[in-house]
């Protein structure tokens, strides 16, 4: 790992650090809770994109892995959260 | 690591992920800072999609040049993400236009649902 690559790395996780910041910002704050299930959307984004930062910054495939397992289950809480905001129930 | 990587992978790599964060930031700013529920909708997306796809190329490339043979699974992230990701949001949007409609916000009415037609 050369000085430049961990370098770019270390400015990207800051970037995606900020970003995150920010989407709990709007989690807390937002105004209607439809607002805060896009806030969680994003948050759950940012950190599959920060696992697979992390499996370039330590040449491992297990982060890879992690950033699958973020992905695929950060959508089923989005989906449950939003269906429950349309129906008010989730298992019709 | 054994062998040290060519400069120009680096970077391109270091490249590929410096874009990615600065559009996340770019989402961020954006998901922050709009008015209206519709319109902030738009900017996360930026996340998911190029962003996401910044970093799996960065990634794709670099185990790629690392292991001397193509290394294709973080493909799986994007197909993963262009299929969950819309789904979430048309049905975060539908979410949110009940909710509007049921406060009696200005926002466009339900469409007529059509009858279907009785067999003759």
């Amino acid at each position: 790992m050369s000085t430049l690559l961990a370098a770019a790395i270390v400015v990207t996780l800051a970037c995606y650090s900020l970003a995150m910041a920010l989407a709990v910002v709007r989690l807390l704050r937002g105004p209607g809770a439809q607002d805060r299930v896009l806030g969680l959307d994003f948050l759950y984004v940012n950190g599959m994109l920060v696992m697979l930062v992390l499996s370039i910054r330590f040449a491992s495939n297990m982060y890879f892995v992690v950033a699958l397992l973020i992905a695929l289950f950060g959508f089923v809480g989005s989906a449950a959260l939003a269906k429950f905001l349309l129906r008010g129930e989730l298992i019709e | 690591m054994s062998t040290p990587l060519p400069l120009w992978i680096e970077v391109f790599v270091a490249l590929l992920l410096l874009a990615s964060g600065a559009l996340a930031l770019t989402g961020a700013i954006g998901l922050f800072r709009y008015g209206n529920f519709f319109q902030r909708m738009h900017p996360p997306t930026l996340a998911a999609t190029l962003a996401a796809a910044c970093v799996t190329l960065a990634s794709i490339i670099f185990f790629s040049a690392l292991e001397r043979l193509p290394a294709l699974y973080p493909l799986l992230i994007n197909v993963l993400l262009a299929l969950t990701s819309p789904v979430t949001t048309v049905l975060l949007a539908r979410a949110a236009l009940q909710r509007a409609r049921e406060a009696n916000a200005d926002v466009p009415p339900a469409l007529a649902v059509q009858e279907p037609q009785p067999p003759d």
